[in-house]
């Protein structure tokens, strides 16, 4: 077994999807922790907005449970309304977008507000939040999700996030001005998308599985990039940083 | 007035008598039916007591509006004060899933709540439209997604000058806002800070606002930084003083996320047994939110406490 957790290595493929000097709407949970990651490596130009109306050039200096946390305020560039953040957002000002999902399609489709019947659904999940603004406005938008079978499907019951659509130029004919996912990072690999179809395409498998397992744990038959390998494991400095980032392995473990 | 009785919002109040008790605004300001904003700045700030009185007082038929909801939403849920969501997420932001949003929205527990989907930014452009006393406002996000299906008061639009697809949020105006800010003098002029969320649009919208303040301080005090007065305070009916209102969620400056409380919460809800336990023990079983951070404890309160102070540089008003 290799000396990191899945969800350690998820936070090492997110924050590798921040370029250095790009503004990131930071989501929940795992993104968190590698806008954290991202500033203090490749990326220290960066520039994380957060939907509650923050904007930071440096990481918090204690974990975040949320982003409305009180060190996250602390030190922050700018601690403002959310519709100036959504503005900004809505400008095509914010280079990627975070967002996590219960359920997603071989488009980029995500699902968190609703499984089964409308009306009455089976699991009734908490909804959009900011999601599914990021997931029309941001320039590129970067998927976070636990992968398996059930959250892998053909079509999702509820298009919350708008990925693709039905695939081909769909966005532009719904009248969405930019956008769509560039990668969705999983527990067992990391998808891209074809750029003509829209389609999810297998870019890389985690090094203690592979590109015959993530197909199992996938309800659709997944194309395979020409360049397929493993993904790159996190670096020692990587896994120092998260661990000094999360010491109880809150989000990590 | 009787208690719970509807009343006409936005009436104008006597000045000077509106400091009173958390029991007394919401018995005067919030009946049966009302529709309610709270939970306006996202995680922190989040109005606590005043939900665990509306809890207390058994109102019925809310309209509860809001961005996200980190518990309140779920609470009141529950409790079954509520008819209809109007809402961009309701969950527990640290753990997960709401248990009662998902009982009431899968099998009607305890009764059936009508949910209206929104995304944050829908959410905010409602409350502005309101607040600028237009009927919509356009935005190019939501569009070709099932939200924009799910909620039936969105339309489809097109731009009259671009020809392009533009999806129209409908106002949404509450009966009342609910806020709780850091401090606020007596006639309701209120300093709040930290990321904001939709507290401004929220207030804007509102017939009236009910304010829930840390602190009560001189009016001087607040006028000292106009720049921060959150509100116009004509609109504000009630100013509520009560420390530790908004826990377990964060005030900054004044006490940090009790996130234990929240795991605490998500655990103990699984079932509809043990959200009644934690009602009995948390709202039911005290009368106020006095008794309410006594059951806390001192020793759990001072945890959160802050631990360093980072004042402000004071800015020059003087001419």
């Amino acid at each position: 077994m290799p000396d990191y957790t899945p969800q350690e290595l998820m936070v090492v493929c997110a924050a590798r999807e921040i370029q250095d000097g790009e503004v990131v709407f930071v989501g929940m949970r795992l993104p968190l922790l590698a806008f954290a990651l991202a500033k203090r490596t490749h990326a220290p130009n960066a520039i994380g907005l957060f939907e509650n109306g923050l904007m930071r050039d440096t990481p918090s200096s204690e974990l975040l449970y949320t982003m409305g946390d009180c060190p996250n305020i602390l030190g922050a560039q700018w601690a403002t309304r959310m519709l100036n953040v959504m503005g900004v957002l809505a400008q095509g000002r914010a280079d990627l977008g975070f967002i996590g999902g219960a359920e997603i399609d071989r488009f980029g489709n995500l699902n968190t507000s609703r499984i089964g019947d409308w009306q009455h659904p089976a699991v009734k999940l908490p909804g959009s939040g900011g999601g599914a603004d990021i997931a029309s406005l941001a320039r590129r938008l970067a998927v976070i999700l636990a992968h398996d079978k059930r959250r892998f499907r053909e079509r999702v019951d509820f298009i919350t996030s708008a990925g693709y659509g039905e695939g081909g130029n769909w966005r532009q004919r719904v009248g969405l001005p930019r956008g769509g996912p560039s990668a969705v990072i999983t527990t067992l690999g990391v998808l891209g998308f074809d750029p003509q179809t829209g389609e999810a395409f297998l870019r890389s498998y985690h090094p203690f599985t592979s590109a015959e397992e993530v197909q199992a744990n996938t309800g659709w038959p997944l194309c395979l990039s020409p360049e397929l390998s493993p993904t790159l494991p996190p670096t020692a400095d990587e896994l120092r940083i998260i661990r000094e980032c999360d010491p109880q392995g809150f989000w990590t473990r | 007035m009787m208690r719970g009785q509807r009343r006409v919002f936005g009436e104008e109040i006597m000045p000077g008598s509106k400091l009173m008790t958390m029991s007394e605004a919401i018995e005067r300001f919030v009946p049966d039916g009302a529709s309610v904003a709270l939970g306006l700045a996202l995680e922190p700030l989040v109005p606590f007591a005043a939900g665990h009185e509306l809890i207390r007082q058994r109102r019925h038929d809310l309209t509860l509006i809001g961005p996200i909801s980190d518990l309140l939403f779920d609470q009141l849920i529950g409790a079954g004060c509520v008819r209809k969501v109007q809402a961009a997420w309701v969950g527990n932001v640290s753990e997960g899933l709401a248990h009662n949003y998902r009982r009431a929205a899968e099998q009607d527990i305890p009764h059936p709540i009508i949910i209206e989907e929104h995304s944050n930014f829908s959410m905010a452009l409602s409350l502005l439209a309101a607040g600028l006393g237009v009927s919509y406002l356009p935005t190019k996000s939501l569009l070709g997604g099932d939200i924009a299906r799910q909620n039936t008061t969105f339309r489809q639009g097109t731009d009259p000058w671009t020809g392009e697809p533009l999806l129209l949020i409908p106002a949404i105006r509450p009966d009342v806002t609910i806020l709780h800010v850091q401090r606020s003098d007596v006639d309701g002029n209120a300093h709040a800070w930290g990321g904001l969320g939709v507290c401004e649009e929220a207030a804007l919208a509102a017939q009236d606002i009910i304010l829930v303040a840390e602190e009560i301080a001189p009016r001087e005090t607040l006028l000292s930084d106009p720049n921060r007065i959150l509100a116009p305070a004509f609109k504000v009916q009630a100013v509520v003083h009560e420390p530790g209102g908004a826990h377990p969620s964060p005030v900054q400056g004044y006490y940090n996320r009790d996130h234990p409380y929240f795991h605490m919460y998500h655990t103990q809800t699984r079932s509809v047994e043990g959200f009644q336990q934690w009602l009995t023990e948390w709202v039911m079983g005290v009368a106020n939110r006095q008794e309410y951070l006594a059951r806390l404890g001192t020793e759990r309160w001072q945890a959160l406490a802050v631990k360093e102070h980072h004042y402000a540089a004071p800015v020059d008003y003087g001419y």
